[in-house]
């Protein structure tokens, strides 16, 4: 029994180690949900385009014909962070010859379509959650959520907040990438 | 005056956050809005159940799932449809399976390690004095020895 104790400021040692290695690890977001609908298909939804913008509406029936990952983006025009990750988007858009589509989360038509006058549509297609009934079939917490649906339109990544640090641009560029590589 | 304030310290709840539109004419479904909603966890909020959540989407939630009563929907399926959009973290009492286990029996084996801490502390507290050993019949002889010499008044 003593020389068992003898190993016991070791053990307490060792556990609170490991607690602190895991606990204070940068990389660990305490407030991160793991998201039910990675590895799902995309849920039932049907929207219509924002009315004013004109364009096309946003439907299950939209992903996975094959063609490719398609980035879907839940934004709003009352979310000021999201104001900042449509710069990034629009440049992803351009430079990597994506397929991004929107969920426009909670808006009035009105608001959408000044705001997206003011700084451009990048995107191929926008539904209109004017409830924001869609936004829980797609089980998001706020905006702005990316999504990457691949080809076969599961649903196989997902980001929370905007996509703004080169950390999260990264890490989306390998989801897209991983998705796309699926496919073939 | 002051037994009075306590007793009402321990009967405050939290306010619920339902709004008098969302409330459902039928009281008994209400009672069962309300029962699911308290173990819903609200995931803007997080350690808020939706009932007393004043999020947007806490609201939405809250209103789907009178919703679903209302469509005559099981307590259990309501719970599995919040589930399947949100996953178990949206569930105050998660479920028992295999990513859970430690977290259901950690209390358990808690108790068992401090209980068994205990009983060490005690058996060996008991133990003491008669765990020391007694003289072997050599050493009698010396403490004899010894003893005999101090009385007669001569030294070592």
């Amino acid at each position: 029994m003593k020389r068992f104790l003898i190993f016991l400021p070791l053990c307490v040692a060792i556990v609170i180690g490991l607690a602190g290695w895991w606990g204070l690890n940068p990389d660990r977001d305490p407030n991160s949900i793991p998201s039910a609908l990675i590895g799902q298909p995309v849920p039932d939804f049907d929207l219509p385009a924002i009315e004013g913008i004109g364009g096309l509406g946003l439907s299950t029936q939209d992903f996975g014909d094959g063609s490719g990952p398609i980035l879907v983006n839940v934004f709003a025009s009352w979310c000021v962070p999201c104001r900042a990750e449509h710069a990034v988007l629009t440049r992803m858009v351009r430079e990597d010859n994506l397929a991004l589509v929107g969920i426009n989360y909670k808006d009035k038509p009105e608001a959408a379509t000044a705001w997206l006058t003011e700084l451009g549509n990048p995107y191929d297609r926008i539904g209109s959650d004017e409830t924001g009934r869609a936004g829980v079939e797609w089980g998001i917490s706020g905006v702005p959520e990316t999504f990457v649906v691949d080809a076969n339109g599961i649903i196989v990544f997902r980001f929370v907040g905007p996509i703004t640090s080169d950390a999260a641009l990264a890490t989306l560029r390998k989801a897209l990438a991983q998705a796309g590589a699926d496919k073939s | 005056m002051i037994r009075l304030f306590i007793i009402l310290i321990f009967m405050a709840t939290s306010a619920a956050a339902v709004e008098p539109d969302e409330i459902l004419s039928d009281p008994a479904l209400e009672f069962r809005a309300r029962d699911i909603s308290a173990n819903l966890r609200c995931v803007v909020c997080q350690n808020e159940p939706i009932d007393t959540s004043n999020s947007g989407v806490a609201r939405d939630l809250r209103l789907l799932v009178r919703e679903r009563l209302v469509a005559g929907d099981t307590d259990e399926q309501v719970y599995d449809y919040m589930v399947s959009r949100y996953g178990d973290y949206v569930l105050f009492n998660p479920p028992w399976k295999s990513t859970t286990y430690a977290l259901w029996l950690a209390p358990f084996v808690i108790a068992l390690l401090g209980g068994f801490c205990v009983i060490m502390v005690f058996r060996r507290s008991n133990v003491g004095p008669e765990g020391v050993a007694t003289l072997t019949a050599d050493e009698e002889d010396i403490f004899a020895d010894v003893t005999k010499r101090n009385t007669d008044g001569t030294t070592l």
